[in-house]
């Protein structure tokens, strides 16, 4: 019986997670187009209809779906076809395992038991994170190989170097949150991060690791193949990069797997820097304010601000990613490379050493 | 400094787009997007659109057939058949007036050559996208129409 509950969780959690990032990802290609359109004084997409509803667009990735299924599941004839049908695979798998460890609420506790809101709270947890997002660099270099053209394997090989040089930076910058927080889980992280700092200021990774943070969110851009690191797919130089050659419901895949590293890239900025689900001066019994003020709430009020306080913070950062998208414009291969390896890095290791002593002049 | 530190830069265009964003959600008619099949362009006055064929006061075409237009028109697209009008004031009348559209060039020297005003290009309009090319040739009847 317990066995049977335990599973009941299990799936039942999955389910949600997934359920949610990836209508999450469905209504981010909307907000995309929409809101490149207005940025750029144009309306976007609006014709989609049903029973003559358009409703700003919102149908368009419906849409979109559609004409994806029904078309030609093309194989060009100069592809490797076992490497060619495997990489949107490679693509999408990785990103889709990345959300297993992200906490999206308190543990709550049902009929006697605390089951905690995440997919699976390994005591590896950014490890773990880092090791799934290494993997889809895979996808984007067999993609560029397998389709035996130009401009893809141009493509691959651009993402490869970008990815292997940022991810360095990315890993580096993490190092002085587990630092502050002396964990790699990312239940403890989350929960280190409800403390306050000097009494006032919420324990926040952004307020103790300002630096750390802004290179995560540099290093993450980069990570995701998002603007101004979309190298790999630069349009106007090298086509479309590692997804030239595919059609249909496979390049629909590489869509969606870029729009679900924005959702978890997301989900670990708000976990790592913002406090994950931890809602400012909110205790599992009410809000606790500075001053000794205290409001008391019912268990399921605070639960759900929780789980709200997460999902704005990613509806923001998500918003952040296409906000910045349609700012800047595209690095030079060069710049990027510079930017990695000479101010990244060094910045990155700075932040590890000053995060060093901080803590021990702390302590 | 601001530019060498490139973050402050990037906040400033941040603003920028959301000014953008912002503006054209709250004020929806200041975009510059014409919608097309709903909406249309206006044409200047003396733009030289799709032609049409003028009418007399009884509904027949006030062309006489003289061949003016056809003679004037450099991309020969104007093929006229006439023949002999009913009316006894009139001494002939077009039995076929077609315009090809896909040959014409819109240079309204057929308006100019006209002796009777019955040929005119202020419709406003430019050709429409047709899916054969023989939905393109205009007859009589679909130019006395417009």
């Amino acid at each position: 019986m317990s066995g049977l509950f335990d599973l009941a969780v299990a799936v039942a959690r999955i389910a949600i997670m997934l359920i949610f990032c990836l209508t999450f990802v469905v209504v981010l290609t909307w907000a995309e187009r929409k809101g490149a359109a207005y940025m750029q004084d144009r309306r976007g997409p609006n014709r989609a209809k049903i029973l003559g509803l358009t409703l700003g667009g919102i149908f368009h990735p419906l849409a979109d779906a559609i004409k994806f299924l029904f078309k030609e599941d093309f194989i060009p004839d100069h592809v490797h076809r076992l490497f060619y049908q495997m990489a949107p695979m490679f693509a999408l798998a990785p990103a889709l395992m990345t959300i297993a460890v992200i906490p999206f609420g308190p543990p709550v506790t049902i009929a006697g038991k605390t089951i905690p809101l995440q997919i699976a709270d390994l005591n590896v947890g950014i490890l773990y994170v880092f090791a799934m997002s290494g993997l889809t660099v895979y996808g984007v270099i067999l993609a560029g190989w397998a389709s035996n053209s130009k401009y893809p394997l141009l493509g691959g090989l651009r993402s490869s170097a970008q990815m292997i040089s940022y991810e360095v930076s990315l890993g580096l910058s993490i190092i002085g949150v587990v630092m502050v927080f002396r964990s790699v889980k990312l239940s403890q992280i989350v929960a280190s991060q409800g403390d306050l700092l000097w009494g006032i200021v919420p324990q926040w990774g952004v307020v103790v690791q300002p630096l750390g943070f802004i290179l995560f969110l540099v290093a993450l851009y980069a990570e995701a193949n998002r603007t101004p690191f979309d190298l790999p797919e630069g349009e106007s130089e090298i086509v479309a990069g590692f997804h030239t050659e595919y059609g249909s419901f496979k390049f629909s895949m590489f869509m969606m797997a870029e729009y679900f590293h924005l959702v978890v890239g997301s989900l670990l900025v708000a976990t790592l820097f913002f406090g994950g689900w931890q809602f400012p001066y909110l205790a599992s019994s009410g809000f606790v304010l500075p001053g000794g003020f205290s409001i008391g709430l019912p268990g399921a009020v605070v639960l759900l601000l929780r789980i709200g306080a997460l999902f704005a913070k990613v509806v923001f950062f998500a918003w952040l990613f296409i906000w910045v998208r349609w700012t800047i414009p595209r690095f030079r291969y060069d710049q990027v490379m510079r930017l990695g390896w000479k101010v990244m890095l060094p910045l990155s290791l700075l932040n590890i050493f000053a995060t060093g002593i901080a803590l021990l002049l702390v302590a | 400094m601001g530019e060498t530190l490139y973050l402050l830069e990037i906040v400033k265009g941040l603003g920028v787009t959301m000014g953008h964003l912002l503006r054209n959600i709250v004020r929806q008619e200041n975009i510059p997007t014409i919608e097309y099949p709903e909406v249309r362009r206006v044409m200047p006055p003396r733009f030289r659109g799709l032609h049409r064929l003028m009418k007399r006061p009884d509904g027949s075409p006030r062309c006489v057939a003289c061949f003016c237009c056809s003679t004037a028109c450099p991309a020969v697209c104007i093929t006229i058949v006439a023949g002999e009008s009913p009316d006894p004031k009139v001494e002939k009348y077009p039995v076929r007036f077609d315009i090809d559209m896909l040959r014409c060039i819109f240079c309204g020297l057929c308006v100019e050559a006209c002796p009777c005003d019955a040929i005119r290009m202020d419709t406003g309009w430019f050709t429409p996208p047709e899916n054969t090319r023989e939905k393109l040739i205009y007859t009589i009847d679909m130019l006395l129409e417009k």
